[in-house]
């Protein structure tokens, strides 16, 4: 019998339904799933950024012991096998569409990045595939590469692919470049400002995984892979790369650990493996080791940029130019092209009235890793430009940050308001999520802790950041519109049991979300099922009808929406079959968690006697109504979801090393409604490590030749404990005004909203030091030298 | 082909392997106790951690080898038979502590060797410092934080069971 | 990994008979340098020769104005050791941040004395407490013995066994870490007692673990942390790299001297 607990609806920190598996070592993670004669593969990669491949000799590795098979491009090649696709297609400024070199998963003729598989073994171990990978001779000329967006774009730069002259994927822009020069000209000042978004490695603590296998019998083929999205995969490998239709490909994205962004793309080991084990007729398995992660996995962010800022003499922004520089890598993932513009300078007004906005992007293929969404992806970058900028700009009209922002803020009144770079924000209160930052971060007294932690010998400073960003990306008919190759609405099945208890069919994908324990909250507080009467399935191409998986914070806006919709026809066809039952009509049925009640008596039927009757239909209508009590819905946003909200950050500077700790850290979001704070608060708090550590720790480094220099967690510095704070996270709701449950969104506003907070807060430590600007990431070393360069300053 | 005998969850095996398969490689391959995990190649992440002779160590580092001997829990080998949590376990479910789960075995068989050494409580400095080994991508460690400090509040009697994290 | 073959003696003479025999076998006690270089294939010995068998390279005693510490001593070991903790504090402090837990619960001093690695934490303390190092054949100090980055005065086949260390007056250490993989970048062991005093840096330098004359003239002198404060080195002794310049290191050598110098009270 359903008896619902009220605390486990909307609203509730319930625990989690998934971590009883995880706490216990029974997850099932796709590395762990080994199938029957399953065998093992390795990946040659190489070991340059740019070279021609003269020659290509696999005789040796072939003779190893345990090898069952070594493939090559050229194999590939002849099996007819196409190239990993691009998903999202983007214009230059004169309609002509984007460069879109060929991608080949097993490089042919050329290897454009360090990384870039060349070869495959397959071997009954993996040591003896690795072994034999080494017996391969490549003969290699290496070619001059181009490993910054700077080198690529040089006239003579080496070019990277045939189809793409000058390194150049797009020449984009957005807005009003005629208005815009207007408002400039009549400016009380202008302030400029160039940065670099570092380049990050997503680091999901899963290493990539796949395995393969084919059943000669049926002639199916099943992929079991580390995937944010298994319907996705298996739409673009089954159509474009391998050719294999739906029906017979079945893709499995079982427990994922972490992914950040990293694994909503496409790869070329997910087709190699499914390709390959029809050729050996085994099961092949492929595991990333955490350097290959490096070296294979997109990387996010990279942009280089410069603004200017037009202000009247009374603070207010005039309007704003962006033109930015945003690294491909060598190839284009999956929605690459899509992050530097409509997730980017679509997002460049913020929360602020901005009259005019231009911003022009040029997408640039360097030797390196392909770039693609990171955490955040487009709208971190957008946030830092203007959060950086709002301060500098600021201290140069000699205004207060925190008033020269209220000054510039969306009144709460102008909901809906219409951006100048195409969004249409529904809602939100920026004035009350400062507020509550304000206060909870003390800001007030923020001088006394300063004075005292001078007295100590450090260096203290506060930084703010006010930010919006955009989730749930839709609708399906405006993203086609702008280049997207896939829909982006999201599926949901609600099975309800005969007796009562029920199945989810999901399009969302867990890998850390804690669906499982959220989508049963919603039909715990629909349907009044006790969470645990509730399982959500996901990640199976074979049990859950096409849905497009999980990024861009958009599960609970769409998928939940979905799952909304679907609830809702269970609840009408509950109603129907109520009304025959209680013999009433079906106007008269009202339902409130779990009950059925006829309007104004005391007839009740519980969802369980309707479901019963559904599947048992000896009393039933049945000439009206199916048997039954499953339904369906696709669920199709209307627009995009607009989080916002306010991140204060606190920080101490060592003076004599340059080491700057997190004291303080306020996060004060709007993620519209809320499910399960606790989820929430947790997934704040994993952002906001994110946002500080690209702040503080992390950074790409390639050298001049394109080697990764920092490749490895031996010098790609990963946040542990002791390099962060407690984080305060509070929510300040504005509901979404077009989706069901009216929320928004909180996965990714962690790590939008902070690196900005945090760097304001080390250009406040260093005030004395006539520091306008640090580059991410501020480690130890750039903070002396800019003491030290400022000490020695004041000296001359 | 080398032979090791150990003592894995109290169960005694004896296991041929290559003198390079690593003890990860002898739990997860061979023992197919796959909570055990790999997340890294350069001996940081420590999501491999395990208990050797009650001691933390990460099973990515060590030879199967030199395990001869030896007695080995991993996180299958945590609950009681009945099936109830450790008080490391039931604080991570209780302050939310993990998101993804791939980090938290090894985490949490770091954490209790962490409160083991420290029998007389730990500051949050402490904590945060005696997690260098163990790297995660999702919480942002906070909540790791507060449930080592509730069970060790557990573990070491000075709370009977673990209260409600407040809401 | 390669493979290799391994092999376990119960005793020094049998472990150096094997080493002796084959000049690519290789020593192992703890590992935790040694395994991680063998995971990414960077060495490929034909066998691995585990020492942690050998009852006789084991234990912690003090022996007068000496610690002896057995080469199999683990860090964790030397950081809870009572002997040490009242004896050198200092020493069994450093101790407690090499690596991180699961490091100091296998790695071993011999070990980490044996390979020598450049931010290593031993050997700056080692050379800074006067230790002499016990091998299966002969004694050396510890100036003798640390010949630079990732090199000994160990010949082939030869083990490590004891490393003896008188007990100072007054011992301190200070260490900024790498970021990123928290070796040191720059660590500073200083040291008045027995052998003088002396100070010596790991991490920073561009040919390993070295003494800083400079400073243990100046803390002959003055045995304060400001009369460390004003030494300065010389970037071209250091190394640089992604995460810090010479000249960054070398500043940091002089504020973790001045540290060690507070630290050692």
């Amino acid at each position: 019998m359903n008896v619902v607990a009220p605390f486990e609806g909307i609203g509730a920190s319930v625990r989690r339904k998934e971590d009883l598996r995880f706490l216990s070592g029974r997850g099932q993670y796709t590395d762990d799933i080994n199938r029957p004669g399953q065998t093992h593969a390795w990946i040659l990669r190489s070991p340059h950024a740019h070279a021609a491949i003269q020659g290509l000799d696999t005789a040796a590795a072939k003779a190893m012991p345990g090898v069952l098979a070594v493939f090559v491009g050229a194999d590939m090649a002849a099996d007819n096998v196409g190239g990993i696709p691009c998903g999202w297609q983007i214009h230059n400024k004169d309609g002509s569409p984007m460069a879109e070199p060929p991608h080949p998963a097993l490089a042919i003729g050329k290897v454009r990045h360090v990384g870039d598989p060349v070869a495959v073994v397959i071997a009954e171990t993996k040591q003896q595939a690795r072994d034999a990978a080494e017996a391969i001779v490549v003969d290699y000329a290496p070619l001059p590469a181009a490993a910054t967006m700077e080198q690529a774009l040089k006239p003579g730069a080496p070019q990277i692919h045939d189809g793409a002259p000058g390194n150049l994927c797009y020449d984009w822009h957005i807005g009003d470049r005629a208005v815009l020069d207007a408002a400039f000209a009549k400016a009380h000042k202008v302030v400029s400002f160039e940065t670099t978004n570092n380049r990050l490695v997503p680091n999901a603590m899963e290493p990539r995984a796949a395995i393969g296998e084919y059943d000669a019998q049926s002639g199916d083929y099943t992929l079991y892979t580390t995937s944010q999205n298994p319907h996705v995969i298996r739409l673009l490998m089954g159509a474009f790369v391998l050719h294999i239709p739906e029906a017979k490909l079945r893709v499995v994205a079982p427990d994922v650990g972490g992914g950040f962004g990293s694994k909503i793309y496409h790869y070329a080991e997910e087709a190699i493996v499914t390709w390959a084990s029809a050729k050996v007729k085994r099961p092949i398995k492929w595991t990333a080791e955490r350097t290959e992660s490096f070296m294979s996995d997109a990387h996010g962010r990279d942009h280089v940029t410069k603004a200017e800022l037009a202000l009247d003499a009374q603070g207010k922004i005039l309007g704003l130019k962006v033109h930015t520089h945003a690294n491909m890598g060598a190839y284009l993932s999956t929605f690459a092209p899509c992050v530097p513009t409509y997730l980017y300078a679509t997002l460049l007004s913020g929360v602020y009235v901005m009259p005019v906005i231009y911003a022009e992007v040029k997408a640039v293929f360097t030797n390196t890793v392909p770039v693609d969404a990171y955490r955040g992806a487009g709208r971190p970058e957008a946030t830092y430009l203007l959060e950086r900028l709002m301060d500098v700009a600021a201290k140069e009209m000699g205004l207060d940050r925190v008033e020269f922002r209220r000054r510039n803020f969306i009144p709460v009144d102008a909901f809906p308001y219409q951006t100048p770079v195409a969004l249409q924000y529904d809602s939100g209160n920026y004035f009350a999520t400062l507020d509550a930052a304000l206060e909870t971060a003390d800001w007030k007294g923020f001088e006394a802790r300063r004075a005292a932690a001078a007295a100590k010998g450090k260096l203290r400073g506060i930084g703010i950041s006010t930010y919006l960003e955009a989730c749930g990306i839709a609708p399906s008919a405006v993203v086609g519109s702008l280049g997207a190759r896939a829909g982006l609405y999201e599926v949901g099945t609600i099975r309800v049991h005969p007796t009562g208890s029920v199945t989810v069919l999901t399009g969302a994908h867990s890998h850390g979300q804690g669906h499982e324990t959220t989508f049963a909250q919603l039909v715990a507080d629909r349907l009044g099922v006790p969470i645990a009467n509730v399982d959500v399935v996901h990640g199976d191409t074979a049990k859950v009808p096409f849905g497009m998986g999980t990024y861009g914070s958009r599960s609970l806006a769409v998928g939940g929406s979905a799952m909304v919709k679907a609830m809702d026809k269970i609840v009408a066809k509950g109603k129907r079959i109520a009304a025959h039952l209680m013999e009433a009509s079906v106007e008269d049925v009202e339902f409130d968690r779990g009950t059925f009640r006829v309007a104004g008596t005391d007839k009740t039927k519980s969802l369980t006697d309707i479901s019963l009757a559904a599947y048992v239909p000896h009393n039933y209508p049945i000439e009206e109504i199916e048997p039954g009590l499953e339904e369906t819905a696709f669920y199709d946003p209307k627009n995009f979801t607009y989080p916002g909200g306010c991140h204060i950050a606190e920080v101490e500077i060592d003076a004599e090393t340059g080491k700057v700790s997190m004291v303080n850290f306020t996060a004060v979001d709007d993620v519209g409604r809320v499910i399960n704070p606790m989820i929430v608060e947790g997934q704040v708090q994993g952002g906001v490590a994110q946002g500080i550590g690209q702040a503080l720790l992390e950074s790409a480094i390639y050298d001049d030749q394109g080697q990764l220099i920092s490749g490895s967690m031996m010098d790609y510095t990963m946040p542990r404990a002791d390099d962060l704070a407690p984080v305060s996270v509070a929510t300040h709701t504005t509901l979404c005004t077009h989706n069901p449950l009216g929320v928004k969104g909180c996965g990714e506003v962690g790590a939008i909203g902070s690196p900005p907070a945090v760097i304001n807060a080390v250009v406040d430590a260093l005030r004395d030091y006539g520091v306008r600007h640090i580059e991410m990431p501020a480690t130890p070393a750039k903070i002396w030298n800019i003491i030290h360069g400022g000490r020695r300053a004041a000296a001359e | 082909m080398p032979q090791v005998s150990l003592t894995v969850n109290g169960t005694r095996h004896t296991v041929e392997v290559e003198a390079r398969t690593l003890l990860v490689e002898l739990l997860r391959e061979k023992l197919r106790l796959t909570g055990t995990h790999v997340g890294c190649d350069t001996s940081q992440c420590g999501a491999c951690v395990i208990h050797m002779g009650g001691d933390s160590v990460k099973a990515c580092t060590i030879l199967a080898v030199q395990c001869e001997g030896a007695s080995i829990t991993t996180i299958e080998g945590l609950a009681k038979p009945d099936g109830t949590l450790h008080p490391m376990q039931e604080a991570f479910r209780e302050y939310h502590a993990l998101q993804c789960g791939f980090c938290t075995p090894g985490m949490v068989m770091s954490a209790i060797d962490l409160v083991n050494k420290h029998p007389n409580g730990l500051t949050e400095q402490e904590i945060r410092e005696g997690l260098e080994g163990n790297l995660c991508r999702c919480t942002g460690y906070h909540n790791i934080v507060k449930a080592i400090a509730a069970a060790a509040d557990v573990m070491q009697g000075r709370r009977s069971e673990l209260a409600r994290a407040a809401e | 990994m390669y493979e290799f073959s391994y092999h376990k003696p119960a005793s020094v003479a049998d472990a150096v008979k094997l080493l002796s025999a084959d000049p690519e076998a290789r020593p192992i006690s703890g590992g935790m340098t040694l395994l991680p270089a063998l995971k990414l294939r960077l060495s490929k010995p034909t066998a691995l020769v585990d020492l942690s068998g050998i009852a006789e390279l084991r234990g912690i005693r003090r022996d007068g104005g000496t610690i002896v510490v057995g080469a199999l001593a683990k860090h964790y070991e030397v950081a809870t050791n009572a002997d040490i903790k009242a004896a050198i504090p200092a020493l069994a402090w450093m101790a407690s941040t090499i690596g991180d837990t699961q490091v100091r619960n296998r790695g071993t001093m011999g070990g980490s004395v044996a390979n020598n690695d450049p931010s290593a934490d031993y050997p700056a303390a080692l050379l800074a407490l006067g230790a002499t190092i016990q091998t299966d054949r002969r004694k050396l100090s510890a100036d003798e013995f640390f010949t630079g980055m990732f090199s000994t005065a160990l010949d082939t086949g030869e083990l490590v066994t004891a490393i003896h260390i008188p007990v100072p007056e007054k011992a301190g250490y200070a260490k900024m870490k790498n970021p990123a993989s928290r070796y040191s970048m720059a660590g500073v062991f200083v040291a008045r007692g027995p052998a003088g005093v002396r100070v010596a840096v790991n991490g920073a330098g561009a040919n390993g673990a070295f003494r800083a004359p400079q400073m243990e003239a100046a803390l002959q002198a003055n045995w304060s942390p400001d009369a460390v404060a004003g030494v300065k080195m010389d970037p071209a002794m250091m190394n640089g790299d992604i995460h810090g310049s010479a000249e960054y290191r070398a500043h940091l050598v002089t504020v973790m001297a001045k540290r060690a110098v507070q630290n050692a009270g």
